[in-house]
């Protein structure tokens, strides 16, 4: 192994992206403090959370300037994880749905 | 494959056994070119802790969806009142910018450690560790609260769904685990650093290893995860 290859970069990137986190971090909290309410809320939630975890993995844990093939190999496994989410989703509906009318006493 | 290295590998000997496991293992070429094992070892490891945290999110998902009992209003269990204000979710909020701060001192230090920069370095890695105790000892202060005045327990609890208490001590109780050892680390890292061990490159503790500040941001690695996870059961598990 040569010399540790270090990920120097100016400092001004740490902080441009530190000030971004506190702000979209800000906005998530707004979310709830205004009781935004069904898709609306979802949407926020969701597009503050995904600029969060991007500026950090992109930008704190230096990915934007990785090899290409060490980005896929952490980045493409995840997505896997989508498939697992709607399988989730698809299994709560249904135990709900089951629980609904024994309990409700549903036709 | 050149036809010069196939030639190569045709010359050597095959191992039986597990010396042949090993030297099968090992045989190939190093596929994540000129970036240390190290890292890329921590991002493996980060990658298994994605898919574990993912699965406890995915878990509390299904279970919220299935339950008929509705489910406490994270808003309102985790208000705090200051000076006769009820304020939503304050607590939790907190904590978040706490983190962040961490992230952001954490990441100040890697880049501190690559200029060589010793004190520096020693200093942003000593508040990274503190700010990461003030958050988990906001979350002890959070789970008193929960156990003592309003009776969650992982069984039941008083304002609704019985489930709530197990989902919220077993993904806050696994994150919580995640940032005490990162504290740990993040003591042990900074006084490595106060000691000029890796301006020395004194071998390592327990590996023996030639110690440099690539070591920095590999712990770098770990935190800014726990602060990633972090957004995630923010996102989810107090948002929703």
């Amino acid at each position: 192994m040569t010399s540790t290859e270090g990920q120097q970069h100016p400092l001004g990137i740490y902080f441009k992206i530190w000030i971004l986190l506190f702000i979209l971090s800000g906005f998530s909290y707004m979310v709830d403090y205004y009781q935004f309410e069904g898709y609306l809320r979802w949407f926020l939630i969701i597009v503050f959370m995904m600029l969060k975890a991007g500026l950090i993995v992109a930008v704190f844990m230096h990915m934007l300037w990785e090899r290409m093939a060490l980005v896929y190999t952490i980045i493409v496994p995840p997505l896997l994880l989508l498939v697992f989410l709607g399988i989730g989703t698809l299994e709560g509906d249904h135990t709900y749905l089951t629980r609904a009318i024994f309990f409700g006493g549903a036709e | 494959m050149t036809q010069s290295a196939q030639a190569a590998m045709a010359g050597a000997p095959l191992l039986d056994g597990t010396p042949g496991v090993i030297a099968d293992w090992s045989s190939d070429q190093s596929a994540f070119k000129k970036t240390p094992w190290g890292k890329v070892m921590m991002w493996i490891f980060l990658l298994s802790d994605t898919f574990i945290f993912t699965c406890f999110l995915i878990a509390y998902g299904t279970v919220r969806m299935s339950t008929t009992i509705p489910w406490p209003n994270s808003s309102e269990v985790f208000a705090l009142n200051i000076g006769g204000n009820h304020i939503p979710l304050l607590l939790i909020a907190i904590m978040t910018f706490v983190l962040i701060t961490s992230s952001g001192t954490m990441a100040l230090a890697v880049n501190f450690g690559y200029r060589k920069n010793r004190m520096a370095t020693f200093w942003l890695l000593l508040v990274t560790a503190l700010l990461g105790a003030t958050f988990v000892g906001m979350q002890a202060f959070e789970w008193t609260k929960l156990i003592v005045d309003e009776g969650v327990r992982p069984w039941g609890n008083p304002m609704g769904a019985p489930q709530f208490g197990a989902i919220f001590f077993m993904v806050t109780g696994f994150h919580g685990t995640h940032v005490s050892i990162g504290v740990i680390f993040l003591f042990i890292m900074a006084f490595k650093v106060l000691r000029g061990k890796m301006e020395r490159e004194e071998p390592g503790f327990m590996t023996g290893r030639k110690q440099d500040y690539g070591m920095i941001e590999i712990m770098g690695l770990y935190w800014h995860f726990v602060d990633l996870v972090w957004v995630f059961i923010f996102a989810f598990f107090y948002l929703w």
